[in-house]
């Protein structure tokens, strides 16, 4: 089986021309770049209105319980029901949206989480330094939610990466077209080889995307070190007279 | 000045918080709010900066009547300081502070400067000023908040129980501190606590309300001390009120005896009496020896018995009474402003000293707000 592997990701036609795995690693990016942009433009905001006024947090369980929805089912359901659209739209329109629908809840969640779980005395004292509504969310709250945004995004981008494999199935690109053609043929290097990459970009992206994380929220968040010790110099009691007396003993 | 005007607020379940308060907060001094949780004193200080909007009733500051103001603009001109500090975590101590400065439109470089300044004025640690809020103590966290709220020198700061979630000794520390620089800054502050002891500490003005958010006495704190207006403030102001009440009576001129003394590593010499006076080098006393236990050898840091506390001479009764009870001698150290010993005294020429003062007249036309600040000289 690895022999039979690596001679697959060793012969040149494996990658050259249009369905190579250069091309199809690009046609899997795209589709999971355009679901992730589809699905935070709506569920980013969404999550962010929901945890900032406290209204309409049914939408959050609402999204949640799309997560049980088959994705195999719907895209099928959907490619039938869009197939009068013109040219590859008929296959990528109704892909991108089964897949958004899967990338809505945890980005949804993580969003509505992070702003819900901002400590309650930060907001209060926002406000009361007399910032506007807005000024709270985007000062305060986003900056504080955003490790738990993040993790929303990158557990969706994760879904998608391995999810976007059934595209092939209504006829699209992407890494997928190797396992799904590798398993017609009961070829099952190719199959196999399509499953490694898949795997392969799925790390890539998360190691990527850690590396983002770790640029965008501040140190004073995720506890890292940002030069000198933590707690060094203490409210130790200082021997300044008090307002009348003074004890005796040296404090400690 | 900030004036309650028959303030109530009723919360949309039906409690009432605050009932009917009609209270004065006089320009450059602390009005303390204390009472049991539950009496609307936290809900009354939200309502000047209008966290909580009242249901009846007006608050004014200098004239003007906080409904009519834009919400963000009047919370920009007052200081807000809360239980747990609530600085935002992912900004650095320097930044924590220059939010309102910020929203105000200053210019990076003068937040900056500012923000450095009153690092120092609060008593923190320049190399402070890039941490974040969660390397920092309690007490730290605090004097950050504190910093925050007089960023733009608001004229007013509003407190809700800053104090009560950090360690007694550092409690007595910031409370300290605090008065030290309202000395220097004359803010009218309104000050939450549940703390009488703190509330008689730091209030020129200490109001104390009742459960169900109506108020049961406002008056400076010896008189509070001195003529509760009923039961429930008697028993709140608690029962060493008499002695506490001593810690606004300034001492007279006591009757001072110079005391023997020896310098710490030293020999104590012949044994005048069972107790001798140590000092430094400095005349500063250390603590106690009993030269019998000595003998004949220099004075060791172990042999002190530092139970004593000092009284200042320009302190309070109740400073040198403490300082007599705690002696183990029975002799009350005194120290001048220095610190430097000026002598003893005994604590029954402290209590003819207290029988001598006068406490302050009680005001029968007006039990409830008789001995309150008097603010007739400002403009309503």
């Amino acid at each position: 089986m690895i022999a039979s592997l690596l001679s697959w990701f060793t012969d040149a036609e494996t990658w050259a021309g249009e369905s190579g795995i250069g091309n199809r690693l690009l046609e899997h990016l795209w589709y999971t770049l355009a679901t992730m942009v589809v699905a935070m433009v709506l569920a980013v905001p969404a999550g962010l209105w929901v945890g900032h006024t406290g209204h309409a947090r049914w939408l959050v369980t609402v999204a949640n319980s799309l997560r049980a929805v088959p994705t195999l089912g719907l895209l099928l359901a959907a490619s039938l029901w869009l197939r009068t659209l013109p040219g590859d739209l008929a296959y990528v329109v109704p892909s991108i949206a089964v897949l958004a629908l899967l990338a809505i809840p945890p980005v949804l969640a993580g969003t509505y989480g992070g702003i819900e779980a901002v400590d309650p005395a930060a907001r209060d004292a926002a406000y009361g330094v007399g910032m506007r509504g807005r000024q709270v969310l985007w000062q305060v709250e986003v900056p504080n939610a955003l490790p738990l945004i993040l993790s929303g995004v990158r557990s969706a981008v994760l879904q998608v990466v391995a999810t976007a494999t059934i595209a092939a199935i209504v006829g699209l690109g992407g890494l997928g077209r190797f396992i799904i053609d590798g398993l017609a043929l009961s070829d099952y290097a190719q199959a196999g080889g399509g499953a490694l990459l898949v795997a392969v970009l799925a790390l890539a992206l998360e190691g990527l995307l850690a590396l983002v994380q770790r640029r965008l929220v501040s140190p004073g968040l995720s506890g890292r070190p940002v030069g000198g010790s933590r707690k060094d110099d203490e409210d130790a009691p200082r021997e300044e007279p008090g307002e009348s007396t003074v004890d005796l003993r040296t404090p400690a | 000045m900030i004036r309650f005007d028959g303030v109530t607020k009723q919360f949309p379940d039906g409690t009432v918080a605050v009932d009917d308060l009609s209270l004065t907060a006089p320009t450059g001094k602390i009005t303390v709010l204390v009472g049991p949780s539950g009496c609307g004193k936290t809900t009354s200080l939200r309502m000047v900066n209008r966290m909580i909007e009242p249901t009846r009733g007006a608050i004014v500051i200098d004239g003007q009547d906080t409904a009519r103001m834009d919400q963000a603009q009047l919370r920009r001109g007052i200081g807000y300081v809360i239980q747990h500090a609530g600085l935002f975590p992912h900004r650095t101590v320097l930044d924590n502070i220059g939010t309102v400065p910020r929203l105000l439109g200053w210019d990076r470089a003068r937040t900056r400067e500012r923000s450095r300044e009153l690092l120092e004025r609060v008593g923190l640690d320049a190399r402070l000023a890039d941490r974040y809020p969660t390397q920092l103590s309690g007490g730290q966290q605090q004097r950050v908040g504190v910093a925050r709220a007089l960023a733009a020198d608001p004229p007013i700061m509003l407190m809700d129980e800053p104090f009560s979630a950090v360690d007694p000794i550092v409690r007595d520390q910031l409370q300290d501190e605090f008065l030290r620089l309202q000395d220097e800054l004359d803010k009218t502050i309104v000050f939450v606590t549940h703390d009488i002891d703190e509330a008689i500490k730091l209030g020129d003005q200490v109001a104390v309300l009742r459960v169900g958010g109506s108020l049961a006495q406002v008056a400076e704190p010896a008189y509070l001390l001195a003529h509760p207006a009923d039961d429930f403030v008697a028993d709140f102001v608690g029962r060493d009120r008499g002695y506490r009440s001593l810690q606004f009576q300034p001492s007279p001129r006591l009757p001072l005896r110079s005391e023997r003394t020896v310098v710490l590593g030293e020999r104590p010499g012949e044994a005048g009496s069972a107790w001798l006076l140590v000092v430094d080098e400095h005349r500063h006393p250390v603590g106690w020896v009993e030269p019998g236990r000595v003998g004949d050898r220099p004075v060791e840091d172990a042999d002190l018995h530092r139970g004593g506390t000092l009284a200042r001479a320009d302190g309070t009764l109740r400073g040198a009474l403490d300082a007599a009870l705690s002696s183990p001698s029975r002799r009350g150290v005194v120290v001048d402003d220095s610190g430097a010993l000026i002598g003893t005294v005994l604590a029954h020429e402290v209590l003819s000293a207290i029988e001598d003062t006068d406490r302050p007249e009680r005001d029968e036309r007006d039990p409830v707000r008789g001995g309150a600040v008097d603010v007739a000289g400002e403009q309503a």
